[in-house]
């Protein structure tokens, strides 16, 4: 049962697996290029976990930020786990808090996507368990290799798969656009705010993305509720 | 980078993890505030908004057009209805064919 229940989530895991090819061995090469030796590269992706945010860490390691303040920007990155993490709970059947606080490692965007959109009403923690190794494998595996190898691959590859995360980002950022036009205002705000930041060189790259992020979070999700068009339902007295 | 970069990774583990353990391990049953959980829903759009742009257009230093052409290549292939695996290969092989015959 716990066996084919792993299995299972290894199957449901692959295509993150894949997917995480050209990013890992991106980042393992990038980390590289940026200075940081192969344990250094490898232990990130062993500890952190995080795919956008180890790219930034690593522009932000380019530019000399103070290390305090890529963790504080890791910490905003990732602060959207929180609910992502409340939300499987919902979706996950209970097990004992030791075992929860273990899948909680593995919950990235990818990862979650995945559990939280499978049929089944409820997934066991063994399910969970198979799409983290296979997500988790592919990410700290191909980290060493792009770090080995990854300068084996011509030089074109390597610019182009420089894309790689972004394209990710497009990836998933551009289905659910399709189907809510608050997503879209959403994306279309943080853009353009982050943008303005970078052009007009007001705020560091950082800083730039927790702020974007929140003013835009904050202001659409107030006109939401404001016009009554929000699908959440109206503030309570205890709310806020 | 020595000692400060365990220290660094130290803290971005330790910040990474506690945002994904709390709410599985603790918050068993508890509501947040409906205004909280709209916002915190938004945030992974918000945050895909503000990392894609501008940074996509300057994922090589000095070229533009390189980025423009993966921003439009990655959107493009997604808006065909296409899953993550097309539009992550299908903009490298893009940008790639780009890059040979520059």
């Amino acid at each position: 049962m716990h066996q084919s229940e792993f299995s299972k989530g290894l199957r449901a895991g692959l295509s993150i697996g894949i997917g995480y090819f050209p990013v890992a061995l991106t980042f393992g090469l990038l980390a590289k290029t940026g200075g940081l030796s192969l344990l250094e590269a490898t232990a990130m992706s062993i500890f952190v976990f995080a795919g956008a945010a180890q790219y930034i860490s690593l522009s932000l390691l380019a530019h000399a930020v103070d290390p305090f303040m890529i963790v504080v920007n890791t910490f905003i990155v990732n602060i959207r786990h929180f609910l992502m993490s409340a939300s499987l709970n919902e979706k996950m059947h209970t097990a004992p808090k030791p075992v929860k606080a273990a899948v909680a490692f593995g919950v990235t965007d990818e990862t979650f996507s995945v559990i939280a959109t499978s049929k089944e009403d409820k997934v066991t923690s063994a399910r969970a368990f198979g799409v983290i190794a296979v997500a988790y494998g592919s990410w700290v595996g191909f980290t060493a290799a792009g770090h080995l190898i990854g300068d084996i691959l011509p030089p074109f590859l390597q610019a182009a798969m420089s894309i790689a995360l972004y394209a990710l980002f497009v990836a998933l950022l551009v289905p659910s656009m399709k189907g809510s036009r608050k997503i879209v205002l959403l994306a279309a705000a943080s853009a353009i705010l982050s943008c303005i930041f970078y052009y007009t060189e007001l705020l560091s790259t950082g800083w730039s993305i927790l702020v974007s992020t929140l003013i835009a979070a904050i202001v659409i999700e107030l006109l939401y509720v404001k016009t009554g068009r929000s699908p959440v339902p109206p503030l309570e007295k205890e709310g806020i | 980078m020595g000692a400060t970069y365990w220290w660094m990774l130290f803290g971005m583990a330790l910040v990474t993890y506690l945002p994904r353990m709390i709410p599985l391990t603790f918050l068993d049953g508890r509501k947040l505030p409906p205004f909280v959980t709209g916002v915190l829903g938004n945030i992974p759009y918000a945050v895909l908004g503000a990392l894609i742009f501008p940074a996509i257009f300057y994922v090589q230093e000095g070229n533009i057009l390189f980025g423009v052409i993966g921003a439009v290549s990655a959107f493009g292939i997604a808006l065909l209805g296409f899953g993550l695996m097309p539009v992550v290969l299908g903009t490298i092989g893009i940008l790639a064919v780009y890059s040979l015959f520059l």
